[in-house]
């Protein structure tokens, strides 16, 4: 690893790399390492995963330095096994291919894989910094163009910060009622 | 004795007639009808308590979805329940079907009718009504069934299908179908808990205590209980803020299917032998997802849909949870295992995203690019939730050092002892509902649909039940059929895991109803123990026509 860089640098861009795999997002300035470029728009990253994985609230802010190391061993582990030779600059996940990134995370997520609740752990905060910004307050990430919010086209909030919809439905009959339903509306 | 609407002080420890663990279904009716009866009722309640202007519309780790919520992962299955005064009946969507009458003849795992001889659909229905009555549930019809509701619908007419617009506890003139059912109303649409049962029970001098997470019972000299307790600290859930005991001479064990074993496990090497069915027989209600992502021209084109906007529909974000459920292979005479309802639903993005799988993915199909692609159409998104009968093949590991999981996050996720390894049965049910979703929602090209993946956090519920059941064998049940403990006298439980297996709807009336039929035998059994208290309470608003036609029913209920 660069000696250049303080060990803060690699264990983000570590967990950067593992978010970035989780859901994809285009680089954020040309030489960006971690983020893979793998996808159009921002991905996990963009959307907050660091914020979202530091936050106390997740339970698992303070472990995050030894799920780094941990992660780069497997990433090391997975070079040597398959004759890679990845920058020996870059944290060792960082060093890898997109391809060869998502391959590592689907061995650490497999159901026989022992440390896989981690890892899955560590992939649903990702997910969730893209699909709800859970690190934010949602009024606020949708005023600021959330990038995952924004990807879904989920609707803006009324002035008050509150959602309503009093356009909701076609309005008409769709299909017949069951046979046996009763006068309450239930299965017979 | 002890006084009325209060509670007293016996060798230093606070001393109830009745006391209730647990604030949803189970716990509320009880409360209220012992409360009103006369008793002195303490409900301890794990959660926070939260009305209607604490609940948020905000995805923000320690809003209100995440204080409401309990997430518990085990092996092989995941519990999804309400974690707040209220219980289910806060977070969840306020489906209420009744059972279909096939259910209650179900044989499940034992060879045999796993049902009470005393309990059936006919002997369920006045109790039913009773429940109906008290928060009401009603009738949705067709302009209250949302974009996602009538999609479901059309699909399922452009399929040969019947399809039903499902009872519901909302008051649909309040609601602005804003999809934010998960983390409490903030309209007060809902009819939850908080408001019938549970006024009713304060009006009568109940009392709720919010962040008392109960830890074991153990017995009295004098033949009631003590029970144990830790205050939980108000944002930290891992954080034991105090702790204590409290005398009572009846329980009403209600935490939730995924806690109420757990806390009579903890309290079996002081309370004694534990029935063989508390902590086994657990049942997900047989439940499982599928999303399909709609093609937007299909939906116009075959079934000639179009919102206000012009748009066929887009509006997954739009609604109030299932509205709409098809109920065609709620057959009778169709072999067990092989019945289940289909029903609409909504999860918000988060639970209701990172189990959705990638049709046809060339990489994994749970995240990744192919993930990220199918993401951006969440709009166009319909989830279809099977309840299909499963094999009651869970079963409780040791119990964790406190509550019923090990607490991971300050709030919401934990890791649970429950194991749950889907039998060739379960197995059968789900690959039917699959292929019944896919039959419906790919039909000429209108979507493309992909079960939730059991790869990531195993099986799945909303619903759990079944973990502690009532029945008429004391080797496979837990309860006799008024609900009181096998062996532990004084001891009743009301909540889910009271119900003998899965349902194939949503069960929240069933187990209300089921509560509410218990009340009277414990009622005397209350009396039996020197509490002044009767039965008879109308409906917490006090309507009677449902007491009044229960009332013939009390002497069957009572133990001689």
């Amino acid at each position: 690893m660069r000696p250049d860089l303080p060990d803060k640098t690699h264990l983000t861009m570590t967990l950067e790399a593992f978010a970035d795999t989780i859901v994809p997002g285009e680089k954020r300035f040309p030489d960006d390492l971690a983020v893979a470029g793998a996808a159009p728009g921002g991905g996990a990253v963009a959307a907050g995963a660091l914020e979202l994985l530091g936050d106390p609230a997740t339970g698992i802010a303070t472990e995050l330095g030894a799920f780094a190391d941990l992660l780069n061993e497997h990433a090391r582990g997975y070079a040597a096994e398959h004759g890679l030779t990845p920058d020996p600059a870059l944290p060792p996940l960082v060093g890898l291919s997109f391809a060869d990134r998502t391959a590592l995370v689907q061995h650490l997520t497999s159901p026989l894989h022992p440390e896989r609740e981690i890892w899955i752990l560590v992939a649903l905060f990702s997910n969730m910094a893209f699909d709800t910004g859970a690190h934010l307050h949602t009024v606020d990430a949708m005023a600021a163009g959330h990038p995952g919010l924004a990807a879904m086209g989920f609707s803006r909030p009324d002035a008050d910060g509150l959602w309503r919809f009093p356009d909701y439905s076609y309005g008409r009959q769709l299909a017949d009622l069951h046979p046996g339903t009763t006068s309450s509306g239930s299965p017979a | 004795m002890t006084q009325r609407n209060g509670t007293e002080s016996r060798n230093g420890t606070e001393s109830v007639d009745v006391l209730v663990v647990g604030s949803g279904f189970g716990g509320a009716i009880a409360a209220y009808h012992l409360a009103a009866g006369g008793a002195s009722v303490l409900v301890l309640e794990r959660g926070p308590w939260l009305e209607g202007e604490d609940f948020d519309h905000d995805f923000k780790l320690g809003a209100s979805y995440t204080r409401i919520f309990d997430f518990v992962v085990g092996d092989g299955m995941s519990l999804l329940g309400g974690n707040c005064v209220g219980g289910g009946s806060v977070v969840y969507f306020a489906a209420m079907p009744r059972a279909p009458r096939f259910v209650f003849d179900r044989q499940g795992s034992i060879g045999r009718r796993m049902w009470p001889g005393s309990v059936s659909r006919d002997a369920l229905n006045p109790w039913y009504d009773r429940v109906e009555e008290s928060l009401p549930v009603t009738r949705q019809d067709w302009n209250d069934v949302t974009y996602s509701g009538g999609l479901f619908a059309a699909a399922c007419a452009h399929a040969g299908r019947t399809a039903n617009p499902v009872p519901v506890a909302i008051d649909t003139g309040k609601c602005t179908n804003c999809n934010w059912m998960m983390a409490g109303c903030k309209f007060d649409a809902k009819r939850s808990l908080l408001f019938n049962y549970l006024p009713a029970a304060l009006a009568h001098g109940a009392q709720i205590r919010p962040m008392h997470e109960v830890q074991k019972l153990t017995r009295n000299a004098d033949g009631g209980y003590r029970v144990h307790y830790n205050i939980i600290d108000d944002s930290d859930y891992r954080i034991t803020a105090g702790s204590g005991s409290i005398d009572a001479k009846i329980i009403i064990l209600a935490a939730g299917a995924g806690a109420t074993p757990v806390i009579l496990q903890r309290s079996e090497p002081e309370l004694g032998t534990m029935p063989h069915a508390v902590g086994r027989y657990f049942s997900g209600n047989g439940e499982r997802l599928n999303t399909a992502i709609l093609d937007e021209d299909r939906v116009r084109d075959l079934l000639g849909l179009a919102k206000s906007d012009g748009v066929p529909y887009a509006a997954s974000q739009v609604g109030k949870g299932p509205c709409v459920a098809s109920w065609d292979r709620l057959d009778g005479a169709r072999p067990e295992y092989t019945r289940y309802s289909l029903e609409q639903l909504y999860f918000p993005p988060g639970f209701g995203t990172i189990l959705a799988q990638v049709p046809d993915a060339t990489g994994p199909s749970w995240f990744g690019a192919e993930k990220k692609e199918i993401v951006r159409r969440w709009q166009s998104w319909l989830t279809i939730f099977a309840m299909t009968e499963d094999d009651n093949e869970g079963v409780f590991g040791p119990p964790p050092a406190t509550g019923n999981a090990m607490r991971i996050s300050q709030q919401m996720l934990g890791r649970g002892p429950i194991r749950y390894d889907p039998t060739p049965n379960t197995l059968r049910g789900w690959a039917m509902a699959d292929a019944d979703v896919k039959d419906i929602m790919e039909r000429d090209g209108l979507s493309r649909v992909m079960p939730w993946t059991n790869d990531v956090v195993g099986a799945y519920t909303v619903h759990p039940l079944a973990s502690c059941r009532i029945g008429d064998d004391p080797a496979t049940s837990a309860l006799d059929d008024r609900h009181e403990l096998r062996g532990h006298p004084g001891i009743f439980v009301t909540d889910g895991s009271a119900v003998p297996g899965a349902l194939t709807v949503n069960p929240a009336l069933t187990i209300a109803a089921l509560a509410e039929r218990a009340m009277p035998g414990i009622v005397a059994a209350a009396r039996a123990r020197g509490v002044n208290v009767t039965y008879g309470a109308p409906a917490p608003d006090g309507a009677t026509s449902a007491r009044n036609a229960v009332l013939p029913l009390v002497p069957s209920l009572v133990r001689d």
